[in-house]
């Protein structure tokens, strides 16, 4: 009688060894190959992600850049996720250049000095330092102007407030984070003058609880849209709550909050990535250079438009767009105020790469302090 | 027939060999079988596990580099757990210590090394120390709970070190994102041998120098004696006239000053500049692996480094198998739980027989489980 109480965990135990030899069995075709040199004519690529991919944001738009590679002759793929920068993203870089990856995307702003430090090491092997400053011999870094379809976003926003108060849910007071507001901000009051950008920070990219409490903070205080930079859908979903309008980034936002969603600001990888690998298959890739694509090149781009947003506010968008498309990019052309007035850049003049990557201030309309 | 449990009247010895060993085994095969469920290949996967965290040079320095911060912490917290003074607050006394460190960095940066670096594993001890010794103070003062306290302190500490980043020590050429400048030549800890020891750097020196200390501390000083018998509880360590209160300071600003040390190697070390993504969690880490290893700096270092060398081999399965990052803080769990678990069969044996019920429900001293039924 004893024996039954013995059986349970005695079964379960040699059902995971069953398990596992099958396991075993049957994967020991497809295991990953031991460091080494790649097969020829494979180009082996690697990713590293500082979040977990899951189904929507910042990663995941990353990692359908990835998906778009590998449908590419010959190249195969691999990632890592949740990487924490600093030592652990070191050893990620290092394992991916020892184990055979030829070319590695590090697509996280903290993953600059550790990308740089294992290149030193691996002169052969290629990387790709997404959104940094830093480059060397055999690092490029590349990014993608989000800050257009940003002011897109932005003059959608300014035409569907009533109340002329839109509420941007912030991440960190980096300048890509900055120069999104920004670029929103002016592209609100391209359409609409009046009204005000308030923002909050939450100091975050993934804390759907705490983002959508500060979308909830904004609306309590009159915003009647919400635009937000975090990879959660909290914020959405605050909207939606309070029978609000919202505005999504990086991924299309609008299965979240359908009733609320205007519209999405988002990433397209794919273009710029497949451009590198053809680059490094013909030999043709640099290290040393700084790749900043736009809405012309595809890397960035808007959503359809929910059904609420009329025609009209469609067409002029749109027609803002087209500009936009064709590489006409007068966004950051002053004269441009800052939040006290003071003309930061002057009429005519036009905000060179550097600054806008170093951007530190607020324009005039936005309500909030860039600590 | 019942199942019973006794407490084990000696201690098992080298059979606890046995049961660590079978805990971990029985967690990595539970692991195998997750991973066959997800379509991996199950004894495969462990083989590269096994492969990522010992199988060569680089995976063995990795781990160890990895293992100097985890030890370190452990070691402080295991100090003021010795005698009941549940001190959370590592995570925070770590990044008071890599502000220290980088005050003084920042500050001398222009002095040579062999000053500018024991400045700063002194500033940043004296950070941490004092960092440790706000919970104690209240606990002593006003009877403030310290678990409480030292974990509150730990968001004060990272808020504190953001805020100086994001603002007075943000590095103007790095076009406002969240870091200090990088530290001059003598604000570095070097590594060791780069050609053969890999990412092992010079404050591995730390931990042995560390560990012969608190072991020598505790078994052959009178102050550590008394720790020790004040690990009975206050009231106890008060009635045989002990200085509770002294002890109390003692060991939370020591372990303060421990996790300092920490956090100083780390940013000078690994980082050579101050960022928020300094702080990864190895005080928390360091809770664990302190009770682990039942407070003893033998097992804290062993643990610590088995622990750094699991992560390490997790990041190299999650490459090489390409399973979700979630994988490897399940498979981490998992072992920490079977190991802790099987803990239980160090102190308490388990035997089938007929036990004398205690009361009619069977319970009591000899609590009885798993009766069977028909």
């Amino acid at each position: 009688m004893v024996s039954k109480t013995w059986l349970r965990p005695l079964g379960l135990f040699l059902a995971c060894l069953a398990l596992a030899l099958a396991g075993c069995k049957g994967g020991q075709d497809n295991a990953a190959p031991a460091a080494g040199a790649p097969k020829t004519g494979e180009l082996k690529i690697g990713f590293l992600y500082s979040s977990a991919v899951g189904e929507a944001g910042y990663c995941w738009a990353q990692d359908q850049g990835r998906k778009a590679l590998e449908k590419m002759e010959g190249v195969k793929t691999s990632y890592v996720e949740a990487v924490k920068e600093g030592a652990e993203a070191e050893r990620v870089i290092e394992n991916m250049a020892r184990s055979g990856h030829e070319l590695i995307f590090a697509t996280s702003f903290g993953y600059m000095d550790p990308t740089l430090k294992v290149a030193k090491d691996f002169p052969n092997v290629k990387f790709m330092h997404c959104s940094g400053f830093k480059t060397a011999d055999n690092v490029s870094n590349y990014f993608g102007r989000m800050y257009q379809a940003r002011y897109l976003t932005g003059m959608v926003a300014g035409m569907m407030t009533k109340s002329n108060l839109i509420g941007y849910v912030a991440a960190f007071p980096i300048p890509e984070v900055i120069r999104g507001i920004n670029a929103f901000t002016l592209g609100v009051r391209s359409v609409n003058p009046q009204a005000q950008v308030r923002v909050v920070w939450t100091k975050t990219w993934f804390d759907p609880a705490l983002e959508k409490d500060a979308a909830m903070s904004l609306l309590d205080v009159g915003a009647d849209v919400i635009a937000q930079h975090q990879d959660s859908p909290g914020p959405q979903e605050a909207a939606q709550q309070r029978g609000k309008y919202s505005i999504g980034y990086n991924s299309d936002m609008a299965r979240f909050a359908p009733k609320a969603h205007l519209v999405s600001a988002v990433w397209d990888w794919a273009p710029m990535y497949e451009f590198i690998v053809k680059e490094v298959r013909a030999g043709t890739w640099k290290g040393g250079r700084a790749l900043w694509w736009g809405m012309d090149k595809g890397v960035v781009d808007i959503t359809p438009f929910g059904p609420m947003v009329p025609k009209a506010v469609q067409d002029k968008v749109l027609a803002k767009k087209a500009e936009l498309v064709k590489g006409v990019d007068n966004i950051f052309v002053g004269p441009i105020k800052g939040q006290a007035g003071d003309v930061k850049i002057a009429a005519g003049a036009r905000a060179e790469d550097k600054d806008l990557l170093g951007m530190t201030w607020f324009v005039e309309g936005v309500v909030g302090s860039v600590q | 027939m019942r199942l019973t449990i006794h407490k084990r009247e000696e201690s098992l010895g080298w059979g606890a060999l046995v049961v660590y060993l079978g805990a971990l085994a029985l967690a990595l095969l539970l692991c195998a079988g997750l991973l066959s469920l997800y379509g991996k290949p199950g004894l495969g996967g462990l083989l590269i596990l096994f492969r990522g965290a010992f199988g060569q040079s680089y995976s063995l320095t990795d781990g160890l580099a990895k293992a100097i911060p985890i030890f370190l912490c452990a070691l402080g917290v295991a100090l003021s757990f010795r005698m009941q003074v549940w001190n959370i607050g590592a995570e925070g006394q770590f990044a008071l210590g890599a502000i220290g460190a980088t005050w003084a960095a920042l500050t001398f940066s222009g002095w040579p090394g062999y000053i500018l670096l024991p400045l700063m594993l002194l500033s940043a001890m004296l950070a941490g120390g004092l960092w440790g010794l706000i919970p104690a103070t209240l606990k002593l003062r006003l009877g403030v709970s310290e678990i409480i306290s030292s974990l509150m302190l730990n968001y004060i500490g990272a808020r504190l070190l953001e805020f100086l980043v994001f603002s007075v020590w943000r590095d103007p050429a790095s076009f406002g994102f969240p870091m200090t400048a990088e530290f001059s030549p003598g604000g570095l800890i070097e590594r060791m041998a780069p050609g053969v020891l890999g990412k092992l750097h010079w404050g591995l020196l730390a931990c042995p120098v560390a560990g012969v200390a608190f072991a020598v501390f505790l078994s052959r000083t009178r102050l550590g004696f008394e720790l020790a018998a004040s690990g009975e509880g206050e009231r106890v360590a008060r009635y045989a006239g002990l200085p509770y209160g002294f002890l109390v300071l003692l060991v939370m600003g020591v372990g303060g000053a421990l996790a300092g040390l920490a956090g100083c190697i780390e940013t000078s070390a690994t980082l050579g500049r101050l960022q928020p993504t300094v702080l990864t969690g190895y005080g928390y880490t360091a809770i664990v692996v302190a009770w682990l290893a039942r407070l003893k700096p033998v097992p804290i270092a062993c643990t610590a480094y088995l622990l750094a060398a699991l992560r390490v081999g997790l990041e190299v399965m999650q490459m090489e198998l390409q399973v979700p990052w979630s994988f490897g803080s399940i498979m981490e769990g998992a072992i920490l739980l079977f190991v802790i678990a099987g803990q239980f069969f160090l102190t308490y044996s388990v035997s089938l027989g007929r036990a004398l019920p205690v009361c009619a429900g069977g319970a009591g001293e000899t609590a009885a489980t798993g009766e069977a039924r028909p």
